[in-house]
């Protein structure tokens, strides 16, 4: 199983619809090529996509064909899920299962991490941790959950020290940055 | 056309003081008629009363409706400054003249005030200026507007903020046909240029020079300490310059970096034993604190102050009788502009002392000094108006009303600095406010601009008006952070860089406003400091602007060097040229010197391309680049202003094909495409071009939603969209500034392929100071990941976990 968080597909073109900046409307492009490396890599059975993956509804239904055509291409063969999140809560015209949340053996998937859960996967959050004076997207994951960070291109981050998150994780929490190669280290809450 | 003369109660109220009409002063009035005017004028000229006397003149007789004068300066104090003196003729001769001031600190009811019912005199900044152009009703505003007076001029010509006045201006003339435009400025290289950027084009614009005055007194500071060798603080003068200090009124003395000035500072409070009242002034103080500053020294209550460019402009300190620059001046220009910073007394000598703060900066201060003895200033030209301002200027326009395309092309281009500008380079500019200007037309419905049926250009959506005013302007601070005291009322300090910020952890102590305090934490955005009370903070460099040393300085230390001897260096100076010249040679004009030799285990190369610290970055950048591909394994590289030195474990012996002008051009193509300097050039500009708006109305900001990494941006637009207009900016911009290819570029047409190799078998005397300077650029792709590694191994062991 891929289990892959807030992709926000469309969010250049939400921007621009909504009077501000016309951002360079490549990030969809730049989204997808990633996934479909991951795919390759991974080969899994089934991916999951755990919410906000498209910017808003509107996004759905304005997303260019190259857009929905690839990611139909990307679907083939496999089995695949819509977590719902909250920038884009209705279902989508795309193929694949919708589902609020999803439980997977002892585990269970959703958008927003929810208080007392145990063996929780989500998203949501976006978190990020500066180390050495760079800033990088991170999993947080302690014993009873894993926050993914954000998967789409142009997605900005919450700082680990956040009080949302400070909340939420085990003072033992990890971050796990992404980059060149996963480094873990412990949560930075300042 | 008459002469109009200065009606007689003016005449009473000088004679009243007991002043005398400066001959400038009569000129400007006498030629108050001519459609553009510029003053060239020292510092306590009377410049400013120079600029208004017309204005008041012709006010005097009542009846004008509504404004009148516009006053623009790069400064708000400035503008608050001059109300306050303008109140005093207005007052004592009864003129029925309203005068009031327009910044950004002006509460937004006077603001809506002023457009509805503008004084006669308005005083404000570019940024205010541009903003009431956005307005509808912009053309009701300025439907009596007489003059423009341009204050500082020389500093507005500079940047990016005279290129967006100089647009407005042109607005403005539209609005208003009988606007007549005066420049004021302080003595410069090239006057022709700034009278071409003031005056509408193609109108021509006379020149006024008033009396420079006598020359300056102006030495540089004998020592009992040698300078060091390297390094920047001008620490080992502080008993020389104390002395000095305690000998006159009242000392500026400036430093290149708020850097410097916060140590300096901190080490003179030290040795100040006599306890001399003393401040500190720069640019990432609070306003506040500035403002204390300020007030102090025209009370005449300090002895001196340590200060940056902050204080280049403005004010007029009345007492102040000596200027101290420590550190090479880098600009003739800059340094003749500062020393006129002492003493404002018309006719009467500045007195200045230079500092210089290694022992190659030596060389510097003393070829400084001869380029002020002989007038000869520098000054770099800055090449046609930006495209990114003209980007903004369009979408300003825009939130005005609907436009014509064709009108306001013509319009632009009575703007100088945009007189070159092609039909082509507007359309791509109005295609990019309009659509985004992408090759992917992905979202056209969405576009910023559309057209009417009569063809005239307007907003798709209104409230769009309200971001884009929002985020005029192009003043660009990186990213900066506000300071505070976590205690006693969380008393501002003023601001520090994202990054220097980033860097810290709690417990760590750092200068700001010369005084030393820990760091807390991170709050809201904001800087939480206690007050600490060790000696020596941790951590004492933040970094501020460094200039490069400007061309024509680097040239005239060139020729320097060919002298037989050096009568007018210090004898360890002249001592160590000449061990240079024995053991190596002397860098020549018109040839590229190469040291090859072995240090430290490692293989040196050091090249002495006197293209100033931002291109000699940039070189060292590209060469490494280029020895990798070559199998040379280069592992880090330093600069200064006048050379590079890589180190790497083999030795280069033919460096020429590493500096084949087409191989760099290529360079700067593929390998600085991803260097973070040009991700901050694209920052900028994509700022400016409003791609990313940074202010947005509370309302509409959704925390993590409203940030876009410009980096990500950027990468996006290499890889899809390389043509894209903001690219091309970036690379024009590349050019000068941060990355300043340009002057890779003169180095290069200066040697035409005259290069000298010279291996020895230890360190030379000129490149031994290189291995001491500060911000070593280590080479591998890997560096800053390996750093990732050794941090998070030591962050797991220390909680126990690796």
């Amino acid at each position: 199983m891929l289990v892959v968080s807030d992709l926000h597909l469309g969010r250049s073109e939400r921007m621009a619809r909504l009077g501000g900046a016309s951002l360079p409307p490549y990030e969809s492009f730049e989204t997808l090529e990633r996934l479909e490396a991951d795919i390759a890599a991974c080969d899994p059975r089934e991916v999951v996509c755990l919410g906000d993956s498209f910017d808003d509804s509107a996004a759905v239904r304005g997303l260019p064909e190259a857009i929905t055509d690839w990611l139909v291409r990307l679907q083939a063969g496999l089995s695949w899920v819509w977590i719902e999140g909250n920038h884009d809560p209705g279902p989508v015209a795309l193929g694949g299962a919708h589902l609020g949340e999803m439980r997977a053996g002892p585990l269970v998937l959703r958008h927003i991490a929810a208080a007392g859960a145990r063996g929780e996967i989500s998203g949501h959050y976006h978190p990020k941790a500066r180390i050495a004076s760079v800033s990088r997207a991170c999993f947080l994951l302690d014993r009873d959950r894993l926050i993914l960070p954000a998967y789409g291109t142009y997605t900005g981050g919450l700082r680990t020290s956040d009080p949302a998150l400070t909340g939420l994780m085990r003072p033992e929490a990890l971050a796990i940055l992404t980059g060149r190669q996963a480094r873990a280290i412990p949560m930075p809450r300042r | 056309m008459f002469a109009p003369a200065l009606p007689p109660k003016f005449h009473d109220w000088f004679a009243a003081r007991g002043w005398e009409i400066h001959p400038h002063q009569e000129e400007m009035m006498a030629r108050s008629h001519e459609p553009s005017l510029l003053l060239i004028a020292p510092t306590g000229g009377g410049k400013t009363l120079a600029g208004f006397l017309p204005t008041l003149a012709e006010l005097s007789a009542g009846g004008h409706e509504g404004l009148h004068t516009l006053y623009v300066s790069p400064l708000k104090a400035l503008a608050a400054d001059i109300r306050r003196n303008l109140s005093t003729p207005i007052s004592e001769m009864g003129l029925p003249i309203r005068v009031e001031d327009r910044t950004g600190d002006t509460p937004s009811s006077r603001k809506r005030r002023q457009r509805a019912d503008p004084p006669h005199i308005l005083l404000t900044t570019p940024e205010s200026l541009a903003l009431m152009t956005s307005y509808e009703d912009a053309a009701r505003t300025f439907a009596g507007l007489r003059r423009i007076v341009v204050d500082e001029i020389h500093a507005l010509a500079e940047s990016k903020r005279g290129d967006q006045l100089w647009l407005a201006m042109a607005r403005l003339q539209r609005l208003s046909p009988e606007m007549r435009r005066v420049g004021l400025s302080a003595t410069v290289e090239d006057p022709g240029a700034i009278a071409h950027l003031l005056a509408r084009h193609p109108d021509p614009c006379p020149i006024l020079q008033a009396d420079p005055g006598p020359d300056p007194e102006i030495r540089m500071l004998e020592t009992e300490a040698r300078p060091p060798w390297s390094g920047g603080g001008g620490a080992y003068a502080i008993p020389a310059i104390l002395d000095e200090v305690r000998r006159h009124r009242t000392t500026l003395i400036f430093h290149n970096t708020r850097a410097q000035a916060e140590i300096f500072f901190h080490n003179l409070w030290l040795a100040n034993e006599d306890g001399l009242p003393i401040g500190i002034h720069h640019g990432s103080l609070d306003r506040e604190q500035r403002e204390r500053v300020e007030a102090a020294m025209v009370q005449g209550r300090l002895r001196a102050v340590v200060c940056t460019g902050s204080l280049d402009l403005g004010i007029d300190w009345g007492d102040v009788d000596l200027v101290i620059q420590v550190g090479a001046p880098k600009n003739v220009k800059r340094l003749v502009q500062r020393i006129g910073r002492a003493n404002h007394r018309y006719n009467a000598p500045s007195k200045a002392l230079l500092v210089p703060a290694n022992r190659f900066e030596v060389v510097e201060c003393v070829a400084a000094l001869e380029a002020v003895k002989e007038h000869d200033l520098d000054g770099e030209p800055r090449g046609p108006g930006p495209r990114d301002v003209l980007c903004q200027h369009i979408l300003a326009t825009a939130c005005a009303g609907p436009f014509d395309a064709d009108a306001l092309f013509d319009e632009v281009k009575t703007a100088g600095a945009y007189s070159g500008l092609g039909r082509a380079q507007f359309d791509d500019c109005l295609e990019y406010c309009a659509t985004g200007g992408y090759a992917l037309r992905a979202y056209d419905r969405w576009q910023r601009l559309m057209q009417d049926t009569e063809g005239r250009w307007h907003l798709r959506d209104p409230r769009a008006a309200q971001l884009i005013r929002m985020n005029l302007g192009t003043i660009h601070d990186s990213d900066k952070l506000k300071v505070r005291m976590r205690f006693g009322g969380g008393r501002p300090l003023g601001e520090v860089e994202e990054h220097f910020a980033a860097q810290l952890n709690r417990g760590d102590t750092f200068l700001i406003g010369g005084r030393i305090v820990r760091y807390e934490g991170l709050k809201e955005m904001v800087v939480e400091v206690t007050r600490a009370s060790v000696r020596k903070p941790k951590i004492a460099v933040f970094s501020g602007t460094k200039f490069a040393t400007s061309t024509q300085l680097s040239h005239r230390i060139l020729r320097m060097f060919q002298q037989e001897n050096w009568p007018g260096l210090p004898r360890h100076t002249a001592e160590w040229l000449a061990l240079q010249r024995e053991i190596s040679a002397l860098p020549q004009p018109g040839r590229l010197l190469v040291e090859s030799f072995p240090f430290e285990g490692r293989e040196q190369l050091c090249l002495y391309g006197f293209a100033g610290r931002n291109a000699q970055q940039t070189l060292g950048l590209i060469l490494t680049k280029r020895m990798e591909e070559m199998g040379l394994a280069p592992l880090g590289f330093v600069s200064s202003d006048y050379a590079t030195l890589i180190w790497g474990l083999e030795a280069v012996t033919d460096p020429a094909p590493l500096l084949d002008r087409a191989a760099l051009h290529d360079g700067l193509d593929r390998w600085l495409a991803g260097n973070a300097v040009m991700k901050r050039t694209f920052r900028v500009a994509a700022h400016i071009a409003q791609l990313l708006q940074r202010n947005a109305p509370q309302a509409r900001k959704s925390g993590r939603q409203a940030t876009f990494s410009s980096d990500i941006l950027y990468d996006t637009l290499v890889k899809y969209d390389p043509d894209h207009l903001l690219l091309n900016i970036t690379r024009e911009e590349a050019m000068r500034g941060l990355v300043d290819f340009g002057r890779i570029e003169e180095m290069l047409a200066r040697v035409e392929g005259r290069i000298d190799v010279v291996r020895l078998d230890r360190v030379t005397p000129l490149a031994a100071p290189l291995f001491l300077e500060v911000g070593k650029v280590p080479v591998e792709g890997m560096g800053r990941e390996r750093l990732v590694e050794e941090e998070a191994e030591r962050l797991m062991a220390e909680a126990g976990l690796s």
